[in-house]
């Protein structure tokens, strides 16, 4: 489209702002640098946070830390397959959608955008609700359903966590593929076409690498934000580690000590992820445009 | 054979229906919301400035809070800053004499929202005043203005236009992070829902109206930040 096309285009249809506009503000990105630590006053924070952490560990207990240890750590494995498959899962439903809102028909870019603008448009916390409680009371009202092979996954809690987590990342996530396939330059489009491709060649082959490879420095800030969603699915049951961490608390009547722990666990976990795509995105070549 | 399922009298305002009692779980919401993103706001134009014209100290310690709260998922902060919160103020409070006093929910609410959308606000807003082009601020500066006037005149009107894609933003993520007080027990829209849809057994009619709400309120939203967008950027060519 033209800038004369693009200026004369009624805004009539409301638009959320755009989701890259703010990743980095709400999701951990980048690690602070470790090289400019050993200044005088960084010396000195360093170590009153020490002490903070010292009398953390000493005057708070921690008798229950052996008791819980191996539930914590299944709670963590939990947690990281709930992220890797959601986020794996709603990559590849982002891309149609994504493709759906720049090149589909209106019958497919009309529903694209809608489940986009819902999904975005409403908590997380409320979709899971409205697919544990809402789904799981309808579904056992329809025989068909119940005598299915599906019936023993659809009585567990996971499925439903998976499917909201999935949907949310799938809504964010495609918001950028839409920009990013819609940010392909057009030469490139064109010049595939003149090579003679045909349409099925030049998606697999021009369109969807690129907009892919545009999109992927979004990722991790999603990732990230995917994390910091997971937590929710415990409250439809799914035993990941901040219901472990629950458990605990309702067990020892411990305030502070296990969301401490808590806390730092995902700050570990958020490092880590983070540290993994800056390795990545070393080993990835970064063309230009 | 489905409308019929679907018992619309629940929805209704008076008693027997559950309306009124969503309307007000939204109001809480709404509230929520305005007091807990202006509060951000506040702590995140005091951290952007704190940031990128604070001593050494002051940008650790901002880099430290930012830090925290991008990496840690907000439910784990919103339960720890809410007893956090309340349970030293209390102590403060028995400590002054004044024995132990009954923190409203909603002050609760706001106070956990606003640390954690302070930071988010930190970093967009710290983000905005970068955009603001430093001979803009030398000029002011060699004019003899204050750097309070500075701030007043010069880098908040002319960062506000960089800021407000990323702010609106933050306030549609604002009204959405107020469902997670539903986990502390606040009664916001998320939770009356939960409580209307599990008393009634219409889990499905409760949650989509739920939704709808929270559409309702993204969508007007959007429209009203899009006439301050139109507002803020007067002054720029046409893009």
């Amino acid at each position: 489209m033209s800038r004369e096309q693009r200026a004369a285009t009624p805004e009539t249809r409301i638009e959320l702002p755009p989701e890259e506009s703010t990743v980095d503000a709400t999701a951990l990105t980048a690690l602070p640098s470790g090289r400019a630590l050993l200044k005088p006053h960084r010396i000195a924070l360093m170590a009153v946070g020490a002490g903070i952490v010292f009398c953390a560990a000493w005057f708070m207990r921690w008798d229950w830390l052996p008791n819980y240890a191996g539930a914590i750590v299944w709670g963590v494995g939990v947690t990281l397959a709930m992220l890797a498959s959601t986020s794996i899962l709603g990559f590849f439903l982002a891309v149609p959608l994504g493709l759906a809102q720049v090149t589909g028909p209106w019958w497919l870019c009309v529903p694209a955008r809608g489940f986009c603008t819902v999904i975005r448009g409403t908590p997380l916390l409320l979709q899971l609700w409205l697919l544990y409680f809402g789904l799981g009371s309808l579904f056992p009202q329809f025989p068909e359903i119940r005598q299915s092979f599906l019936w023993p996954y659809l009585r567990e809690a996971w499925p439903y966590g998976v499917a909201a987590l999935t949907f949310s990342f799938a809504a964010y996530e495609g918001e950028v593929m839409r920009g990013a396939f819609a940010g392909v330059p057009r030469g490139e489009l064109e010049a595939a076409r003149a090579y003679g491709m045909s349409r099925w060649k030049l998606f697999w082959r021009i369109w969807l690498p690129r907009a892919v490879h545009r999109a992927l420095p979004t990722l991790n800030g999603e990732m990230v934000l995917q994390l910091k969603a997971t937590p929710l699915v415990a409250t439809i049951t799914v035993i990941d580690v901040y219901a472990v961490v629950s458990k605990v608390r309702q067990v020892t009547f411990l305030t502070y000590e296990p969301l401490l722990l808590l806390a730092l666990i995902y700050l570990i976990l958020t490092a880590l992820l983070v540290a993994g795509f800056r390795y990545f995105e070393k080993r990835l070549p970064t063309w230009s445009a | 054979m489905a409308a019929d399922m679907i018992n619309w009298g629940l929805l209704a305002l008076e008693p027997p229906g559950w309306g009124g009692v969503l309307l007000a779980g939204l109001m809480n919401s709404i509230k929520i919301a305005l007091g807990g993103y202006s509060l951000g706001l506040v702590l995140g134009t005091g951290g952007a400035f704190g940031k990128l014209y604070g001593g050494p100290v002051v940008r650790d310690l901002m880099e430290v809070y930012t830090t925290l709260v991008r990496a840690v998922p907000e439910l784990v902060l919103i339960l720890l800053l809410y007893y956090a919160g309340t349970d030293l103020l209390n102590r403060a409070s028995a400590a002054l004499g004044f024995g132990s006093i009954d923190i409203s929910g909603l002050a609760a609410g706001i106070f956990v929202i606003g640390v954690v959308q302070g930071a988010y606000s930190t970093e967009v807003l710290r983000g905005a005043i970068l955009a603001v082009p430093g001979g803009q601020i030398e000029a002011a500066r060699a004019f003899g203005m204050s750097p309070l006037m500075i701030m007043r005149r010069v880098t908040m009107p002319a960062m506000l236009p960089h800021a407000l894609p990323g702010l609106s933003n933050l306030w549609l993520i604002c009204t959405k992070d107020t469902a997670l007080l539903a986990v502390v027990g606040f009664s916001e829209l998320t939770l009356v829902t939960r409580q209307a849809a599990g008393t009634t057994k219409a889990y499905m009619l409760f949650f989509c109206a739920a939704g709808a709400l929270y559409l309702l309120l993204t969508l007007v939203s959007s429209l009203v930040i899009r006439l301050i967008e139109a507002r803020a950027r007067r002054g720029w060519s046409a893009r």
